[in-house]
């Protein structure tokens, strides 16, 4: 870390050395990519998304490129919230930095038997994930109406002792008010955004590509428009947001926290450079020491 | 694995839509049935394209590809001094060093090259080799297997070289102790039905669609009968019988 520019920042009372985390579904449990370069240089790592009990996923294509970016319907994959306590954790725990488990759910009754389990575990943060567009029953359904979702994260704060962020679709009827009804619900911080609900077809088999008919778009494609909600919640909500949506440099992460975003996370780039958060974060502090910024949080919210 | 910085030497079409690139890198880590993320481009494509390694030398990798989309063409253009990043020696490869007596190799179309590597070290290692290569009309890398291979057997689909009709009908299983096999799905599963009815040990290299090639985003994971595994880190190569398919 260089000393002449400040890049820790703080989120809901969790310091993060830098405001570059791991996103959830790009990073697995941080152990591939920990082969190539310490993923402890991150302020933080969000695991894969987690559901109550082990899901196989997905049939049919899961990833699939498009014009800057991608789309992908994985479905969450992932071994459950038990298996992840007993293994998972002491897995991401030896990098050092903010481990955060992201847990989606089918039902009101998953989210809150699996937040409780994670509740008594030790992680650092849960990241409510109310919003995966490829999980056909719910899911979605709780990332979409601002009502239901208040409802859900109301009940996951009751028995959540962990900082909670909840994790936006962008597919919300209206992003503010939803951030705004997650807020009153209890939420300590709110991520945004997941992937958007695209759709491709495969024209020589007249079919779409995906089992699912539609799937969800990231990349850079989408950081325009994530980076318009981002600044339209900062506007609105009092809890610290994170940034999330195409965020492939050094100058995207400014672009957030101009925006207003607390931290930034970053996804789909891991896949088109493996070394993107190492990378990012020297370019980070070169592009603040260039800019005059010794304090990354000076420039939060200047837009 | 590695995330380096190679320089193309070759990069040379030799069929309609296959091609050939060489290139230099160092440290050359891979093992016969292993592969490489590759790409020749910065954020223009956002993925890398898995392809496995045709040729292992000192200081270089050989790859044929077969020009599919966007990102394969795009590898298509690079020339002569241009660099592309690799990541890699991605996936588990074929088991050679349990693998003894008398081998059979049966690739078809771009699921040859793979198998070239396999051969050199499988023959390195002691190992009879005979090479099943099945063309749609064109061949390829032909005379790259013919160091390593004892016998040779060829088909095209319409007898243009060699055989007419597919490589699965030249092959005798139970003359083998092991059958390895790359290529189209279809090719592999006949291939596998045939080592199944002779009880030989068969394994199968999977290509898939990944975004990350090391096991990190499920994208390219498959049902098999032990759960679900990645094809990128758990395979490419499965056990025939694994399969469900």
């Amino acid at each position: 870390m260089d000393n002449d520019v400040n890049l820790s920042v703080e989120v809901a009372g969790v310091p993060f050395k830098n405001p570059l985390i791991a996103a959830s579904g790009t990073f697995g449990f941080g152990e591939e990519y920990h082969e190539l370069y310490d993923v402890g240089c991150l302020g933080g790592i969000c695991s894969k998304g987690l559901t109550l009990h082990p899901k196989d996923g997905n049939d049919g294509i899961r990833v699939w490129e498009t014009a800057s970016g991608m789309m992908n319907s994985v479905g969450l994959q992932n071994p459950g919230v038990e298996a992840f306590i007993e293994t998972g954790i002491a897995q991401m725990r030896r990098f050092g930095n903010v481990l955060i488990a992201n847990m989606g759910g089918h039902s009101m009754e998953d989210y809150v038997t699996g937040a409780t389990m994670l509740s008594a575990s030790d992680i650092d943060m849960l990241e409510l994930n109310i919003s995966c567009p490829n999980v056909k029953s719910g899911g979605m359904a709780f990332g979409i109406k601002a009502e239901v979702a208040e409802e859900v994260v109301r009940a996951v704060r009751k028995v959540c002792t962990k900082p909670l962020i909840v994790k936006l679709s962008p597919n919300a009827e209206n992003i503010v008010e939803m951030a705004l009804a997650c807020e009153r619900a209890g939420a300590d911080a709110l991520s945004l955004v997941n992937t958007f609900q695209a759709m491709a077809i495969d024209i020589r088999k007249r079919k779409p590509v995906f089992n699912n008919v539609y799937a969800g778009l990231s990349g850079a494609a989408i950081k325009p428009i994530a980076l318009r909600m981002v600044h339209a919640v900062c506007k609105q909500v009092r809890v610290p947001v994170i940034g999330i949506g195409g965020i492939y440099t050094a100058e995207d992460v400014l672009e957030f926290i101009m925006a207003g975003a607390a931290a930034v996370q970053l996804g789909t780039v891991n896949f088109n450079n493996p070394l993107a958060g190492r990378e990012v974060l020297d370019d980070l502090a070169q592009l603040c020491r260039r800019e005059g910024i010794t304090d990354i949080n000076e420039i939060r919210g200047v837009c | 694995m590695k995330y380096l910085v190679g320089e193309v030497s070759v990069n040379q079409q030799i069929t309609d839509d296959i091609w050939v690139v060489r290139v230099s890198c160092e440290p050359v880590e891979a093992k016969a049935g292993q592969f490489y993320m590759l790409k020749s481009w910065d954020t223009e494509q956002t993925l890398m394209r898995p392809i496995s390694v045709f040729k292992a030398e000192e200081g270089c990798l050989w790859f044929m590809y077969r020009v599919v989309g966007q990102g394969t063409r795009r590898m298509s253009f690079l020339e002569k001094g241009d660099a592309i990043r690799l990541l890699g020696p991605c996936g588990n490869g074929y088991p050679c060093e349990q693998i003894k007596g008398r081998v059979a190799l049966v690739g078809g179309g771009v699921g040859i090259p793979p198998l070239c590597e396999t051969a050199k070290t499988l023959q390195r290692n002691g190992v009879t080799v005979d090479a099943y290569l099945g063309y749609r009309d064109v061949l390829f890398a032909v005379e790259d297997f013919e160091p390593w291979c004892t016998d040779m057997f060829i088909s095209t689909e319409k007898g243009e070289e060699g055989y007419k009709g597919f490589i699965t009908d030249l092959l005798k299983p139970e003359q083998y102790d092991v059958v390895l096999t790359c290529g189209p799905e279809v090719m592999m599963r006949k291939v596998a039905a045939m080592c199944a009815e002779h009880d030989v040990t068969c394994y199968c290299s999977l290509e898939h669609r990944m975004a990350c090639g090391i096991g990190a985003c499920l994208g390219c994971s498959i049902r098999t009968k032990s759960g679900m595994k990645r094809v990128c880190k758990d395979g490419p190569v499965f056990l025939s019988t694994e399969l469900m398919w």
